[in-house]
């Protein structure tokens, strides 16, 4: 079995309607619990707007702060999911049915190294 | 038999490297789960043959024999190699998953080494060089010259390519029958571009461009060989070989292009439209019609007529009228509209031409300039041909609309 991150990307701007997040919110809930019942699920999370984001950067054995995201731009990372499968195309299968919940593009990157049986 | 058997020619170990390198590295990956491995091995298995066969003669079966000694090869590397970690720690690299280890007639090994260098997570630009290499044996430098790429550039193209199908694990192996139709098409694509891109690409050297056809005809042939119920498949193959069939008549020996309709006919190879439009009838009876097999019908009825005049139009414009039901592409129209000028003349299909939104495409202008010719208005017709020769940069191509507008200025 290999780990797989799925990570969703977000445009900036509103919020969308309460009835649209709450059908996203539905089917998503549908794919956790086939993930887990199939035992394919790892972890998975939304995640706060980039604005909460702290940066820390090393530089002359000090470490700076500073406020906001590691790159600013159009969209931004709105949370993923870290799936086992055994191979790209089982991975790809899950990340297009997040793809089609979410209304969102989909990343499927794999982790290096094996995941246990 | 001793006699007989002696003494290959370097051309007959060339025509064994051709036939079955792809062959070998396909089997050679199954066995040993890594497809650098297995190209090396087989690589290997090769240089020993070039060795061996010119003293000791082909063995009986020269295949047999390559994939023998490539995975002897292989074991012996696995073996070197196993205290070094890292590089086979990752195993099982490429699962042939739930299917027997043994070659079946179905699942040859070639059908899973074409769908996993056609997956569609590659860039199509790596799909191809992947193909042309694993599959064709072509060299990283004979790609990169096809394509005209500096080598450097189609090497890290390949590296990367293949460290995605290990790294993301990408599978070897056919898809289910669902998933066949979506996973054929990059497939499909990947040898039609390989075959346009020897048929009339930029400027390229000849033989390059030749290998390049005779690649992808290859290729057309194992797909319809080892997917014989494919309609799509044996489509894609027909239209190669009646394309193919025109190649003999498509140049003047100055390299000019010549058009099909002043093409000499009886320089077309009776042979490939033979076996091209054979083909195209086996299509009808599935009765399953696709792009591929409506292009390689519309060539079929080229191929049937002895002289341009004779050509059925009406024939091909219920082909075109087919293809555009399935899917309505501006190429498609614009071909459509070069058939309805022979039905319906000039001035109907200008109505259909310049209602296209086609200006970067330089075969629009062309197409339009001929038709503002025929019906004699001159001055507009030069300015078409302008605007196609200022949209294509291929030698043949400009030297046929230079010579079009010297005829008219």
């Amino acid at each position: 079995m290999k780990q797989y991150l799925l990570s969703i990307y977000q445009p900036q701007g509103g919020m969308p309607e309460p009835e649209f997040l709450e059908a996203v919110m539905t089917d998503l809930g549908v794919l956790r619990r086939e993930l887990e019942s199939t035992g394919c699920w790892v972890f998975g999370q939304g995640l706060h707007d980039p604005s909460t984001a702290t940066v820390l950067r090393p530089g002359n054995g000090e470490v700076l702060l500073t406020d906001g995201p590691f790159t600013e731009g159009k969209e931004y990372l709105g949370g993923f999911t870290i799936l086992r499968a055994p191979d790209l195309d089982a991975a790809l299968a899950w990340g297009r049915r997040y793809a089609l919940a979410t209304h969102l593009p989909v990343e499927v990157r794999p982790f290096q190294g094996e995941a246990e049986d | 038999m001793a006699a007989a058997a002696s003494a290959a020619p370097a051309t007959e170990i060339e025509r064994v490297f051709r036939q079955e390198y792809g062959r070998a590295v396909a089997v050679l990956v199954r066995l040993v789960g890594d497809i650098d491995l297995a190209e090396e091995a087989v690589q290997e298995a090769f240089t020993t043959a070039v060795q061996q066969w010119p003293q000791a003669g082909l063995p009986p079966s020269p295949a047999g024999w390559i994939i023998t000694t490539a995975r002897n090869k292989a074991i012996d590397r696995q073996r070197r190699e196993a205290s070094r970690p890292g590089r086979y720690a990752d195993a099982a690299l490429l699962h042939a998953r739930g299917e027997p280890a043994e070659e079946g007639p179905v699942h040859d090994d070639r059908l899973r080494l074409i769908f996993t260098c056609c997956h569609p997570a590659l860039a199509e630009s790596a799909q191809v060089a992947l193909t042309l290499r694993l599959l064709g044996g072509l060299t990283t430098a004979e790609i990169a010259r096809a394509f005209l790429v500096g080598e450097p550039a189609m090497a890290q193209r390949i590296v990367r390519a293949k460290g995605k199908i290990r790294d993301a694990r990408i599978p070897y192996r056919v898809p289910a029958d669902a998933d066949l139709p979506e996973r054929l098409r990059p497939v499909l694509a990947v040898v039609y571009l390989v075959f346009n891109e020897g048929y009339l690409s930029g400027s390229g050297a000849a033989p390059v461009r030749e290998e390049l056809r005779a690649e992808a005809v290859r290729l057309g042939r194992l797909l319809a060989e080892l997917m014989p119920d494919e309609p799509e498949v044996l489509g894609l193959l027909a239209l190669l070989l009646l394309i193919q069939s025109r190649q003999p008549a498509r140049t003047a020996p100055g390299g000019a292009l010549v058009l099909l309709a002043d093409q000499d006919r009886s320089r077309w190879d009776r042979e490939l439209i033979a076996e091209g439009q054979a083909l195209v009838r086996r299509c009808l009876r599935l009765g399953r019609p696709g792009p591929y097999q409506l292009q390689a019908a519309i060539n079929a009825v080229h191929s049937d007529a002895p002289t341009a005049a004779a050509t059925d139009w009406r024939q091909i414009v219920r082909l075109y009228d087919q293809q555009m039901a399935l899917a309505p592409t501006p190429v498609v129209a614009l071909h459509r509209a070069v058939a309805v000028a022979e039905t319906d003349g000039p001035e109907a299909a200008l109505a259909l031409v310049e209602a296209l939104d086609l200006d970067a495409y330089h075969l629009a202008h062309a197409v339009r300039a001929d038709l503002l010719r025929r019906l004699g208005r001159d001055a507009e017709a030069v300015r078409a041909y302008e605007a196609a020769l200022a949209r294509t940069e291929n030698e043949a191509e400009r030297e046929f609309l230079e010579g079009r507008l010297r005829e008219l200025r």
